[in-house]
């Protein structure tokens, strides 16, 4: 069941929470601090969360987002969850790979293969 | 007009001077972007031209002008089908690129900030600060 939020929208298959970007360019820092209330109320609302996030839509980041997920990442691990990240297009996978960051996520190249290995 | 840089332009550089917030800073960036687009750049080169100028955007108006509205911020640039060349220069004290702790280091890896600088330098075929550090020269050459 989709729950319709200003800057996500999360759905829940087999009990793991996937997240989509409502905007195709992650840029704003309002816009990412946006994000970065809604994901961490929802990692807060739900202990030992199953945190998938899609980047299918997204195909602009800035350095700011990737700060962003680096906060959502440790909040995820204080409450005992798990954060994976997929469907990152080959240009954003490569500020993943300039900033090491690919090293310190779990990165899958579908959601289907994100969702079965958790 | 005093130059500190190295990397001399070929062209005359259009200037804009905008308020120092992030939103002003969309203005320069769409007159810049717009012209790269034209100008038949490859859809990788535009993409790093526009991550670029976003981060040195924001690195002037959130560190270099500590997002105080009244100051400003310089942009100029010159768009050509070989290359593409933005100075960014802010109002700030400036600061020591080279001080910048690497954020790739295990003990830097996880901080939430700080890759910016990187990321230009990766991105941009000649970066350089100015002798004072508020003042960043980012050249893009069209590989096409």
């Amino acid at each position: 069941m989709a729950e319709p939020t200003t800057r996500v929208k999360v759905t829940r298959t087999r009990g793991i929470c996937v997240v989509e970007f409502s905007d195709r360019k992650i840029l704003d820092e309002l816009c990412i601090q946006e994000i970065q209330d809604e994901l961490m109320k929802l990692v807060d609302s739900e202990p030992k969360i199953k945190l998938l996030v899609s980047f299918g839509n997204v195909d602009h980041l800035a350095s700011a987002a990737l700060g962003m997920l680096i906060t959502l990442n440790k909040r995820v691990q204080e409450k005992g969850g798990v954060l994976k990240l997929s469907n990152i297009r080959s240009q954003i996978f490569e500020v993943f790979k300039i900033t090491r960051l690919n090293k310190l996520f779990d990165i899958h190249d579908t959601a289907e293969q994100a969702q079965a290995s958790f | 007009m005093s130059r500190s840089s190295s990397i001399e332009p070929d062209v005359p550089l259009q200037e804009m001077v905008v308020e120092s917030t992030l939103s002003a800073a969309k203005k320069p960036e769409a007159a810049i972007l717009s012209e790269v687009e034209r100008c038949g750049y490859s859809e990788d080169d535009i993409f790093a031209i526009k991550l670029s100028l976003e981060e040195a955007m924001t690195n002037a108006v959130r560190h270099g002008n500590r997002c105080d509205a009244s100051k400003h911020v310089t942009i100029r640039y010159a768009v050509t089908p070989e290359r593409t060349i933005i100075i960014v220069r802010d109002e700030g004290p400036g600061f020591c690129p080279d001080r910048v702790p690497d954020p790739t280091a295990p003990e830097n890896i996880e901080r939430p900030s700080g890759r910016g600088i990187m990321l230009i330098r990766a991105y941009m075929t000649h970066v350089e600060y100015s002798a004072t550090g508020n003042e960043i020269t980012m050249v893009k050459v069209n590989e096409r």
